[in-house]
C-alpha cells in the first residue's frame, strides 16, 4: 500500500484550497526554473528513468513520446497538447485533478512544454466540466499573474502560454487526433495516422497530446527523482496511480495507489469492499468501458498494471475500475455499453459506423433473449470485422466489452435465448 | 525510389506513392470507394485494407499508406478477401439496395464492387436506415439514404470547387451529408459531385429516370459552351441528347466540366431551327432550301463585295467559319468574329493565346489577373488555378472588379492605370512578378473590349517582357477567351478594321447592304434593320429578330467539327445525333448556297474541307497539341483611361442560345440568385 508520503496528489479529496497560495505549500512550483535549468534533454532522460507510461489508456511511455519532437524547429512552432477530454465511462481521475489540484497540471505543462520545446499547452477540456474549467482558468490567471507564465515564465527565461479549450462534449474527441481537429475547429473525427501529431499535429505543426495525469505527474516526479518515482510498482510498470473505483462497493471512491496493487486489496482496503462481500463479486471492468470485463475468477489474484491485466486478456485502460456484484443484469450491463459507442461513434469510418450500431441492437436483443443461438457467433464475427479495420481505436473499444462478455458469460446469453424460446414457443 | 512487392509482383515507384497507386502500377486492382485520385485522401471507407508486412498485424489502408521500401504487400490472401466482404457487408446493411429504381444503376460503384468483392448475402436481420433527402440545388437530386459517406463531395466541395458548403452533420450512423443549412451548392461546377458519389445518393436531377446508361450511345466530343473545350462525351438515345458527362483529359480539363457544359443539353431540343425562313410582309414564313437560297441570290447579285458583311458567333466550328469565309471572299466581302466589340487582333497568334497552356497552371509562381472572372468565364480552368494557388506556391492578383472566386486574390484595384503603374514599378505586384519564376498574367475579354483596349494589350505585352513573363521556355502571356469559336476565327484571320462597330454603323448607314449572320446572338440586332440578314443557326435567339432569311444549322453535337481552344489546341469533335428537321451542317449549307451564287466551293466532304482548311493554315491539322506561338510586338502604345473593367460575363447561365433555351440553366439562375432557395416552397415566400 501506498504510504502518505509518497503520494503526489495531496489534494485528491479537496481538503485544501485548489489555489496558488494552498498549492505552494503543498510544493508546487517550487524550483520549477531549477528543474527546466536542467535543459530539456536532461529532463526527457529523467522521464525516460521514471519509466512513466500514458495515463490516458494506451500507456506508451511518456518520455519516449517526448524524444519524438523536433528538437530544432523547421520555421513551424510546437505546441503541447492536453487531453482533459475525460470521457471513458468509469473514469473521473483527470476531473478531480482539475477540480482539486490544477496546479500541478500547469506546472506539468510549462515544464513538459518545455522539455518538447512547445511554445504553447492547450488543455483541451471536456464541455461538460464547467466547475472544472473555471477553477483551471482561474489557476492558469493566478500562475501568469505571479509571473509563472508567459513571457520569463518562472525566471526560466523561456516564454510559455497555456490555453483553455472546452470541448463540446464528444467521446471522440478524447481520441488525440480528433481531439486536435476539433481545438481546431472542425468536426471531431479522427485523422489517419502517419502523418502522427509529432510531424503534423495542431494546427500542422509538431504537437505532444499527453493526458491530464501524465503532464500533472510531471513536476512532482522531476523534484523527486525519475529513481524514486521507477522504485514505485513493478517494473515495466511504475510509479502510483489514480483508480476510480465505482459500481457495487460500499464507498466508490478516486485514490491514489501504487502501480501493481491487487485488485482484491484495492476494493477492500480503498472501496470498502464489494456490497455484500467479495463473493457476491460477479465481474469487474477493470480499466474503464473500453475494455474486456474480468470474472470474479480472475478478480481474486489479478495485479491492477498494465502487463498483469494485459496477461488476462484485459487492460489497465484509464485505471477506472467499474464493479458489478450478482445483481448485475451482465447482458444488459455491455448493451448499454454498446449503446454509447453506437452513440459515440464518429461515423466517419465504415466498420465502426455502420458496425457498432448493428452491434448494439444484436445486444437489444439478446438482453431479452429474442435470438438464435448462432446470432451470438455472428455478433462475434461482426465484432472481429470491427476490430483492427478502423482508424481509430474505437471501433476497438466497441468491440472489446463484447468479446469479454461472450468469453466469460456466453452459458448465460444462451441461457436467455433458450428460456425466451421456451416462454414463447405458444 | 522504393521498390516493394505486392502479390509477389515488384514494383518501383516513385517516392510518395501510396501503396493502392502502386499496385495500380503492377496492374493490380485494389478496390475502394473514397479514395480518388484528384481529391485528398479519406482513408475512411475502409475497402482497399491489405496485408502489409513489414507492420502491425492490422490490415492497412492502401490508398494512405506510403510505398515503403522492402514492402510486402497481399492483396490476395484469404485475410483480404475477409476483410473486402466485411466492408461490403457493412456498406450494404443500412442501403437500400433499391438498385431496380435507382438512377445509378449500371453504372454504380456499390453494385459492381458488391457483385466483384461482396458475399451475395447478408447477415443483418435488424431494421435498416432512412435518412432524409437534402435539397442541394436545381441540378443535384439526393437519396440520402444510399449514401455510404465516402465524403468524395465534401472534399471536392472544399478543395476543387471552392464552395465548402457540403459538410457533415451528425455522428455515428447518424451522420448526414448535407448543404449548410440545405441551400443550393452553389458552385459553377457542382454537378461534377453526381461524377464522383459511387453510389446512388447523388445523382443528376434533370436526368432523373431519364434513361439507363446501356440504352445510350456515347459519343466522344468537344464542349463549345466556354473557350476551354472540354473533352466532354454525349450520351444519346435515338435522336435526343441525354446528357453530357466529362473526359478526362489531363491537360485541359482533368476530369471536371462545368455545370453549363453539362447541363445546357436540354437547351439543345428547344427553340431549334429546323426549317428555313425567308420574310414576307414583315413576317418571317417557312420555305423550301431552294426559296430560301433564290432570295439570298437576289438580293446578292450585283452588290459591291464592300457592301456584304459577316459575322460569325461564338459556337462556330472551324469547318464552317472556313467555308463561310470562303465564300464570302470569293464575293469580296469580308468576315467579323468579335462580336463582343473586342479589339484584340489577328495577326500575331502570342497576342490572343493562353500561352502557357492550360498545364501551364499548374507551374505558375506568380498570376495577375485583369479584366477577368474566370470563375465564370471557364469555372475548370478556375479550379485549376485554385489548386495552384492552394499550395501557396502561387500568389494571384487581380486588376478589375472585385469578384469571388473561391479563393483569396489580392484586389490591386479596377482601373486599368495599375497596369501602368505595375510597369512603371509602381505598384507593389511588380516585385512579385519579377522575383516569380514562372510568372504569368490573365488577360480577360473585360479587358479587351474597351476603346483603349489595345493600349492595354500593349501594357500587358510590355509587363510580359519587362517581368520575365516570356521566356525561352516559357510563355505567361495568357488570353483567357470566352467564345469557342474565337480562336479558330482569329486564326483565319476573320477581322475587320472597323469590328463590329464599323459593320453595324455601316448597316445604320446603308453601307452595307447584306449581313451574313452565322450564328451571332451576342449583340443588338436590332441595328441590323436596315440590311438585309441572312441568319444562319441553330436557335431561334436575338439573331433572327431582324433577320430576312433564316437557315437551320445545327448545334455543336450534330456535327463532326473542330475547334481551337483557348491555347489553340485543335480539337475534334464527333457528330452524337442529326440536327431536327431540315437543319444541315453548316459547311454543307454554304456548300450549297456557293452552287447557286455560281461561286462553288471547292471542296464537297469534310475530308476535303480539312485538307484545303490545313493547307492555308496548318496549324489546324496538328490535333490535340498546345502550339508554340512565336513572341511578338503587338498592342498600340498610349494613355488608358482610367475607367473600370466591364467584365465579358455576369450571367454564367446565359452566355449562348443554347444555354438561354435551357431551362435546367433558368433553374440554375434562380437558384444563385437566391430566389429557390428550397423544394420545399410554401407558395406563401413570393
Amino acid at each position: 500500500m501506498l504510504s502518505d508520503k509518497d503520494r503526489i496528489f495531496t489534494n485528491l479529496y479537496g481538503f485544501e484550497s485548489p489555489f496558488l497560495d494552498a498549492a505552494k505549500k503543498r510544493g508546487d512550483w517550487d524550483g520549477t526554473k531549477d528543474i527546466m535549468a536542467r535543459g530539456q534533454d536532461s529532463i526527457i532522460d529523467e522521464m525516460k528513468e521514471s519509466g512513466l507510461r500514458g495515463r490516458g489508456g494506451a500507456g506508451f511511455p511518456t518520455g519516449l513520446k517526448w524524444s519524438f519532437m523536433p528538437k530544432e524547429s523547421d520555421g513551424r512552432p510546437s505546441y503541447l497538447v492536453v487531453n482533459a477530454d475525460e470521457g471513458e465511462p468509469g473514469t473521473c481521475k483527470d476531473r478531480e485533478i482539475m477540480r482539486h489540484d490544477p496546479h500541478k497540471l500547469i506546472e506539468g505543462c510549462l515544464i513538459a512544454g518545455f522539455a518538447m520545446r512547445a511554445i504553447a499547452a492547450y488543455i483541451y477540456i471536456r464541455g461538460e466540466f464547467v466547475h472544472e474549467a473555471k477553477v483551471l482558468e482561474q489557476a492558469i490567471e493566478e500562475a501568469y499573474a505571479q509571473g509563472l507564465l508567459g513571457k520569463n515564465a518562472c525566471g526560466s527565461g523561456y516564454e510559455f502560454d497555456v490555453y483553455v479549450h472546452r470541448g463540446a462534449g464528444a467521446y471522440i474527441c478524447g481520441e488525440e487526433t480528433a481531439l486536435i481537429e476539433s481545438l481546431e475547429g472542425k468536426k471531431g473525427q479522427p485523422r489517419l495516422k502517419p502523418p502522427f501529431p509529432a510531424n503534423v499535429g495542431v494546427f500542422g505543426c509538431p504537437t505532444t497530446v499527453n493526458n491530464v495525469e501524465s503532464i500533472a505527474v510531471v513536476p512532482t516526479i522531476l523534484r523527486r527523482g525519475g529513481a524514486w518515482f521507477a522504485g514505485l510498482g513493478r517494473e515495466n510498470n511504475t510509479g502510483t496511480k489514480l483508480f476510480c473505483i465505482s459500481g457495487h462497493v460500499n464507498k466508490p471512491c478516486n485514490v491514489e495507489e501504487e502501480m501493481g496493487i491487487p485488485l482484491k486489496e484495492l476494493i477492500e482496503k480503498h472501496a470498502g469492499g464489494v456490497r455484500g462481500g467479495w463473493d457476491n463479486l460477479l465481474a469487474i471492468i477493470p480499466g474503464g468501458s473500453s475494455v474486456h470485463l474480468i470474472p470474479k475468477s480472475v478478480c481474486d489474484e489479478v495485479l491492477m498494471d498494465f502487463d498483469s491485466l494485459r496477461a488476462e486478456g484485459t487492460g489497465l485502460g484509464t485505471a477506472a475500475v467499474i464493479v458489478m456484484d450478482k445483481s448485475t443484469d451482465i447482458v444488459r450491463a455491455i448493451t448499454r455499453l454498446s449503446a454509447f459507442y453506437k452513440h459515440e461513434s464518429c461515423g466517419q469510418c465504415t466498420p465502426c459506423r455502420e458496425g457498432t450500431g448493428w452491434m448494439w441492437r444484436v445486444m437489444e436483443r439478446l438482453t431479452t433473449g429474442e435470438a438464435e443461438i448462432e446470432e451470438i457467433d455472428t455478433l462475434l464475427e461482426v465484432t472481429k470485422q470491427i476490430e483492427g479495420h478502423t482508424i481509430c481505436a474505437l471501433g476497438d473499444a466497441a468491440a472489446w466489452p463484447i468479446q469479454g462478455l461472450m468469453r466469460h458469460f456466453r452459458p448465460e446469453v444462451e441461457r436467455r435465448i433458450l428460456e425466451y424460446k421456451k416462454t414463447h414457443a405458444a | 525510389m522504393p521498390t516493394l512487392t505486392i502479390d509477389g509482383i515488384e514494383v518501383e515507384v516513385e517516392p510518395g506513392t501510396t501503396v493502392l497507386q502502386a499496385a495500380e502500377q503492377a496492374g493490380i486492382e485494389i478496390p475502394r470507394f473514397c479514395y480518388h485520385e484528384r481529391l485528398s485522401i479519406a482513408g475512411n471507407c475502409r475497402m482497399c485494407l491489405v496485408e502489409v508486412s513489414p507492420g502491425p498485424p492490422k490490415p492497412a489502408a492502401s490508398c494512405a499508406l506510403p510505398a515503403g521500401d522492402g514492402m510486402e504487400v497481399k492483396t490476395n490472401t484469404e485475410k483480404v478477401k475477409k476483410f473486402r466482404e466485411g466492408v461490403m457487408e457493412f456498406l450494404l446493411i443500412n442501403h437500400p439496395l433499391d438498385c431496380p429504381v435507382c438512377d445509378q444503376g449500371g453504372e454504380c460503384d456499390l453494385q459492381d464492387q458488391s457483385v466483384a468483392y461482396g458475399e451475395g448475402a447478408s447477415r443483418y436481420k435488424e431494421k435498416r436506415r432512412i435518412v432524409e433527402e437534402k435539397y442541394m440545388g436545381p441540378l443535384i437530386r439526393t437519396i440520402m439514404t444510399r449514401c455510404i459517406h465516402c465524403t468524395r463531395c465534401v472534399r471536392f466541395a472544399d478543395e476543387v470547387a471552392g464552395v465548402p458548403s457540403l459538410g457533415a452533420i451528425g455522428r455515428g450512423e447518424n451522420m448526414q451529408i448535407t448543404t449548410y443549412k440545405e441551400q443550393a451548392f452553389a458552385s459553377e461546377l457542382s454537378g461534377n459531385v453526381v461524377d464522383l458519389c459511387p453510389v446512388g445518393a447523388l445523382t443528376s436531377k434533370p436526368y432523373t429516370f431519364k434513361a439507363r446508361p446501356w440504352e445510350l450511345k456515347n459519343t466522344e466530343t468537344i464542349d463549345v459552351h466556354d473557350a476551354l473545350g472540354s473533352n466532354i462525351r454525349i450520351d444519346s438515345r435515338g435522336r435526343a441528347v441525354m446528357r453530357a458527362l466529362p473526359r478526362i483529359h489531363e491537360e485541359v480539363n482533368e476530369e471536371w466540366i462545368s455545370d453549363k457544359t453539362r447541363h445546357a443539353v436540354d437547351g439543345l431540343a428547344k427553340n431549334r431551327l429546323d426549317r428555313p425562313y425567308v420574310k414576307k410582309d414583315g413576317k418571317l414564313q417557312q420555305a423550301t432550301w431552294a426559296k430560301a437560297f433564290e432570295v439570298i441570290a437576289k438580293k446578292l447579285k450585283g452588290l459591291d463585295g464592300k457592301q456584304i458583311a459577316g459575322i460569325v458567333g461564338d459556337l462556330c466550328d472551324a469547318e464552317s467559319m472556313y467555308a463561310m469565309n470562303t465564300l464570302l471572299k470569293s464575293l469580296g466581302g469580308s468576315v467579323e468574329c468579335r462580336q463582343d466589340g473586342s479589339k484584340i487582333g489577328a495577326k500575331h497568334r502570342s497576342g490572343y493565346l493562353f500561352n502557357s497552356g492550360v498545364t501551364g497552371i499548374d507551374e505558375a509562381d506568380a498570376c495577375l489577373l485583369i479584366g477577368s472572372n474566370p470563375r465564370l468565364e471557364s469555372p475548370v480552368l478556375n479550379a485549376r488555378l485554385r489548386q495552384r494557388w492552394l499550395t501557396r506556391q502561387c500568389k494571384v492578383a487581380n486588376v478589375g472588379p472585385e469578384v469571388d472566386i473561391t479563393y483569396k486574390i489580392e484586389q490591386l484595384g479596377d482601373s486599368a492605370t495599375i497596369l501602368q503603374d505595375i510597369l512603371d514599378g509602381k505598384n507593389e505586384f511588380a516585385e512579385v512578378l519579377k522575383s516569380a519564376e514562372k510568372p504569368m498574367l490573365i488577360l480577360g475579354q473585360g479587358a479587351l473590349n474597351r476603346d483603349d483596349s489595345l493600349v492595354i494589350l500593349k501594357l500587358a505585352h510590355d509587363i510580359a517582357e519587362k517581368y520575365g513573363l516570356v521566356t525561352d521556355e516559357w510563355n505567361g502571356f495568357n488570353v483567357l477567351h470566352t467564345a469557342a469559336s474565337r480562336v479558330a476565327a482569329l486564326d483565319m484571320g476573320l477581322v475587320t478594321d472597323a469590328g463590329i462597330e464599323g459593320i453595324l454603323s455601316g448597316a445604320e448607314s446603308g453601307d452595307i447592304k447584306v449581313v451574313y449572320n452565322l450564328g451571332a446572338d451576342e449583340f443588338d440586332t436590332s441595328r441590323l434593320k436596315k440590311a438585309f440578314v441572312i441568319y444562319q443557326g441553330s436557335h431561334g435567339d436575338e439573331g433572327v429578330r431582324h433577320a430576312d432569311v433564316v437557315l437551320p444549322g445545327v448545334a455543336y453535337t450534330e456535327k463532326p467539327a473542330t475547334y481551337l481552344n483557348t491555347e489553340g489546341r485543335v480539337q475534334t469533335a464527333q457528330r452524337a445525333i442529326f440536327g431536327p428537321g431540315e437543319a444541315r451542317e453548316d459547311w454543307t449549307i454554304f456548300r450549297a448556297l456557293s452552287e447557286v451564287l455560281g461561286q462553288s466551293l471547292p471542296f464537297d466532304n469534310i475530308a476535303e474541307l480539312r485538307a484545303s482548311m490545313a493547307n492555308d493554315y496548318p496549324q489546324f491539322a496538328i490535333i490535340d497539341q498546345k502550339p508554340n506561338a512565336e513572341w511578338a510586338d503587338f498592342g498600340v502604345a498610349g494613355k488608358v483611361s482610367k475607367d473600370g473593367f466591364k467584365l465579358a460575363i455576369t450571367d454564367f447561365y446565359g452566355t449562348n442560345p443554347i444555354a438561354r433555351s435551357s431551362e435546367t440553366m433558368d433553374e440554375c439562375r434562380a437558384a444563385m440568385n437566391g430566389t429557390n432557395q428550397s423544394e420545399g416552397a410554401t407558395g406563401t415566400d413570393g
